[in-house]
């Protein structure tokens, strides 16, 4: 497919992926166990992605790199209750220096 | 946006009242504001990378702005044009993309009994609904918090990181290899930063612990995408599990759903 092709496709399935969210009637998600498991979803998801993120490389291998130094720093930043944006630009830095010094 | 506030007329606004039908306070507000806001700017800011890396996936300027504005979901875009930057078939990024987004299909089952949006509204919430907005929204103690925290942050990042992507993108190559400047390890640091104030409770951490070895003992063996969908099971597993741990299941005060629910039809 053409590359136009492919960006509107992929546009269109992730705006219905989206909005069949606020489609499924509200009584699918009733009760404390389904309430539970929808909490506790996103939690799973952010979790996956950061140990993706961190760690996942082409073809789904996995690396040890800056990347797991940087995300260290962001726990550390997030300990000491610094701010969203100083927890990203933290790691970043840690991430980017270390590559600096020719590390990962 | 207007937040009305249920039982608001007959008593006016005075500070110290239930704060579950008051309005916010100041204070909350701006708090609420000041998160929203640098979410938006800290998740904009990766967006640079989005957009070098687009342009360098062979997509011209325009479509990688385009994908910013119309897909709107960091995770699906950067797996898009990491399997097209990589050689992979349209097909495959397509395939991918959707996998990832379908998280946030979820997202919106739990946005939507924060938000009870309709009609355009919701049309426009639902192209909002991703990561940043669902976690500052869900992570509010209550739910006309959780509504401001959604909207602000969800605009929010949707102004900085179309914004971002534009000078990523016209960058492109001027700026080198975004690793270069970290930027791969911000958006890592960014979901760990999302994830940190949910942690609270010990079903969370559970979670917690239970998909990061899902995604991690999954990801060599299936296709790009899918280790992080199946960390689905993890708050399937540990949400069925869970419950009598700490007291009664009639009335579990982890739950902090439970503000939200308050007002609506059953």
């Amino acid at each position: 497919m053409s590359s136009w092709t492919l960006v509107l496709v992929a546009s269109g399935l992730a705006y219905v992926t989206k909005l069949a969210g606020y489609l499924v009637p509200e009584s699918w998600v009733e009760g404390p166990r389904r309430s539970r498991v929808l909490t506790l979803l996103p939690v799973a998801l952010l979790a996956g992605l950061v140990a993706i993120q961190t760690f996942g490389g082409d073809g789904g291998s996995l690396h040890v790199d800056a990347r797991l130094a940087a995300v260290a720093a962001a726990i550390l930043l997030l300990l000491l209750r610094a701010n969203f944006l100083v927890v990203v630009i933290g790691a970043a830095a840690v991430a980017a220096g270390l590559r600096a010094l020719g590390w990962g | 946006m207007s937040t009305t506030a249920p039982d608001a007329e007959g008593e006016g606004p005075r500070e110290g009242a239930h704060p579950a039908y008051t309005g916010m306070e100041p204070s909350t507000r701006k708090a609420v504001l000041r998160q929203s806001l640098s979410v938006g700017i800290a998740t904009g800011a990766y967006g640079i990378s989005f957009g070098a890396l687009g342009v360098a996936s062979g997509l011209s300027i325009l479509q990688t702005v385009a994908l910013s504005a119309l897909l709107f979901s960091g995770g699906s875009q950067f797996a898009l044009v990491g399997i097209l930057g990589a050689g992979g078939t349209g097909s495959a990024a397509v395939a991918t993309s959707t996998l990832l987004g379908v998280r946030n299909g979820l997202y919106g089952l739990q946005t939507s009994r924060i938000l009870h949006v309709r009609g355009l509204r919701r049309l426009l919430a639902a192209q909002v609904t991703i990561d940043e907005s669902t976690a500052v929204a869900v992570g509010q103690e209550h739910r006309a918090e959780g509504r401001l925290g959604f909207w602000v942050t969800g605009i929010a990042v949707y102004v900085f990181w179309n914004l971002m992507t534009l000078i990523g993108a016209l960058a492109g190559n001027a700026l080198g290899d975004p690793q270069r400047w970290g930027l791969d390890a911000a958006a890592a640091a960014a979901f760990t930063a999302l994830l940190w104030p949910r942690l609270r409770s010990r079903d969370a951490a559970a979670t917690m612990v239970l998909a990061v070895a899902i995604a991690l003992l999954t990801s060599p063996l299936l296709p790009v995408g899918v280790p992080v969908i199946l960390t689905v099971l993890a708050a399937v597993v540990i949400g069925l599990s869970g419950g009598g741990r700490h007291e009664p299941p009639t009335e579990d005060p982890e739950l902090d759903d439970d503000e939200f629910r308050e007002g609506v039809p059953s």
